[in-house]
């Protein structure tokens, strides 16, 4: 199960400590090449740290990493090479164009110019931004900059989408849209999916195998199924509650996190 | 190297799509070079030192690029903000490439600046004295906004509230200005003031361009050029440096 070459990703044993808080205590996981793996956890639970260091933006204190067979600590760019990514929080330049932070992108993940520009035009029709490709990214919606996010992430090619919290923020509409386009890129390109959400009922719908990860461990794993049947529930959510309790979590912010936050706060009173 | 060009690409656009800071950053040195300029040129005049304009022309040139430079160095910070920072952060290049980039994008944007005003002083009635002067006074001009544009970086590199922005603009460069030999000659100050401006980098690229272009200077063009290429390499490798160590 924890072969490197049947999986797109191994963790084994990741610790994760800031000074004397344990962030991520000795998790153990592996997600095999095109499945759909859903990562859930109650807000400070370690899935953000964790996906920070499946991605490289952090190193792990202690335990081993494999990313489409490489380690983020020692082969930083063939990792980075290997998997796309949408932040939780908006990472588009909106000073530039739709098509800019395209090619800006393929340019700076080497996509030779030929393949790029064939590959910008397929993705942007995909998530149907292709009539606004040559628009400033400040007058999209919401949902159309997590739609080119999407694009953009799978720009060159990656063996693992990571999505964090994709889900936030957007309507049923959209968001039925985004998972549409991510279930036949997974189906057609044989991507490996590994999201965070706090629904978990999308997780149930869309996840072959599901994780819950609380105060930095997990605390069960398995398909759907498995974990209603331990928990002797009917719904995933349910079973969610069941394993991670009912009290509700205050989530310690990083300095980065305020900022954003009072951001957030910001553009909304806009 | 396509990666350092894609970076200096992105700021070069972001400037050019920016109209008010294009205007805001012509007319603020504008109204120096009008004001003093012509304020204080019967005063310069009256005490011998001959035309103030002719003076105080690359002293206001270099302020443009000044402000210009650490403002563009310090977009990081935006950058970090809305976010865009991660995009680059993640992908598989060298952040040392990611540095450079930003740093010329930044420097060109400032260069670019300068030279605007170099355009307005002309019109005020800045003559430079020789065209090689001229070359000079431009790589002068350069030098320094890599220099101010990596001192942007370094300080944003260390700095994840965007509050700090103003501050550092007030509590930083404005002195680093004032006290740069830009908008008076360095001679008989007192000596506590005189130490302060020996030691500010700004003062010997102002006394370089001044140098360059007037043939009027402090220190000597070659010991300006000297000061400027030292803290130049000084300075890129301090941001570089600092740039590496973003955690986010």
């Amino acid at each position: 199960m924890n072969n490197p070459v049947d999986n797109s990703i191994v963790v084994d044993h990741l610790t994760k400590k800031f000074k004397d808080f344990v962030a991520v205590n000795d998790i153990s996981f592996s997600v095999a090449h095109g499945e759909i793996f859903a990562f859930l956890g109650p807000n400070g639970a370690g899935k953000t740290t964790t996906i920070k260091m499946l991605t490289t933006l952090l190193q792990p204190t202690s335990g081993t990493i494999l990313v489409n067979g490489f380690d983020p600590v020692t082969q930083t760019n063939e990792v980075r090479k290997s998997f796309g990514i949408v932040f939780q929080d908006p990472s588009v330049d909106e000073e530039l164009t739709a098509y800019e932070n395209m090619e800006f992108h393929g340019i700076l993940y080497g996509v030779p110019s030929e393949i790029r520009k064939k590959r910008i035009q397929e993705l942007l029709m995909i998530v149907e931004l292709w009539d606004r490709k040559d628009d400033i990214v400040k007058t999209f919606s919401g949902g159309m900059k997590r739609r080119l996010e999407i694009a953009r992430g799978l720009l060159h090619h990656p063996k693992v989408f990571f999505l964090d919290e994709p889900s936030i923020g957007l309507d049923p509409q959209t968001r039925k849209h985004m998972w549409n386009y991510i279930l036949s890129l997974n189906k057609k390109e044989g991507i490996t999916i590994f999201l965070t959400t706090h629904y978990i009922e999308e997780a149930e719908k869309i996840a072959g195998r599901v994780a819950i990860i609380d105060h930095g461990t997990i605390v069960a794993q398995g398909t759907s199924a498995e974990l209603k049947e331990l928990t002797k529930t009917t719904t995933l959510e349910d079973a969610f509650l069941t394993v991670t309790g009912h009290e509700i979590r205050d989530e310690e912010l990083g300095k980065g996190d305020q900022m954003r936050e009072r951001m957030r706060m910001r553009r909304r009173v806009r | 190297m396509k990666i350092v060009y894609i970076l200096w690409l992105r700021q070069i656009k972001r400037f050019i799509r920016s109209k008010s800071r294009i205007v805001g950053s012509v007319v603020q040195p504008l109204m120096f070079l009008l004001a003093l300029g012509f304020g204080f040129g019967p005063v310069f005049a009256k005490a011998g030192q001959g035309n103030y304009i002719q003076f105080l022309a690359s002293g206001i040139i270099a302020m443009s690029v000044l402000f210009t430079s650490v403002f563009s160095g310090m977009e990081i910070i935006w950058d970090r903000q809305f976010g865009f920072l991660k995009e680059t952060l993640v992908a598989p290049v060298s952040r040392f490439q990611i540095m450079l980039g930003r740093t010329l994008g930044g420097a060109t944007v400032a260069f670019f600046q300068g030279t605007i005003v170099f355009f307005i002083s002309l019109i005020a009635g800045f003559r430079p004295t020789s065209g090689m002067g001229i070359l000079l006074g431009f790589i002068s001009m350069a030098m320094m906004a890599v220099i101010f544009t990596a001192v942007g970086i370094a300080i944003a590199s260390k700095m994840d509230d965007p509050h700090g922005f103003q501050m550092i603009m007030n509590f930083m460069v404005q002195p680093l200005f004032f006290l740069s030999g830009a908008l008076f000659p360095l001679d008989g100050l007192p000596k506590a003031l005189g130490s302060v401006i020996r030691i500010n980098p700004l003062t010997y690229a102002v006394d370089g361009m001044r140098g360059a272009f007037t043939g009027v200077t402090h220190f000597g063009l070659g010991m300006d050029m000297i000061v400027l290429t030292v803290v130049m390499i000084s300075f890129l490798s301090l941001g570089a440096y600092l740039f590496s160590k973003i955690q986010i």
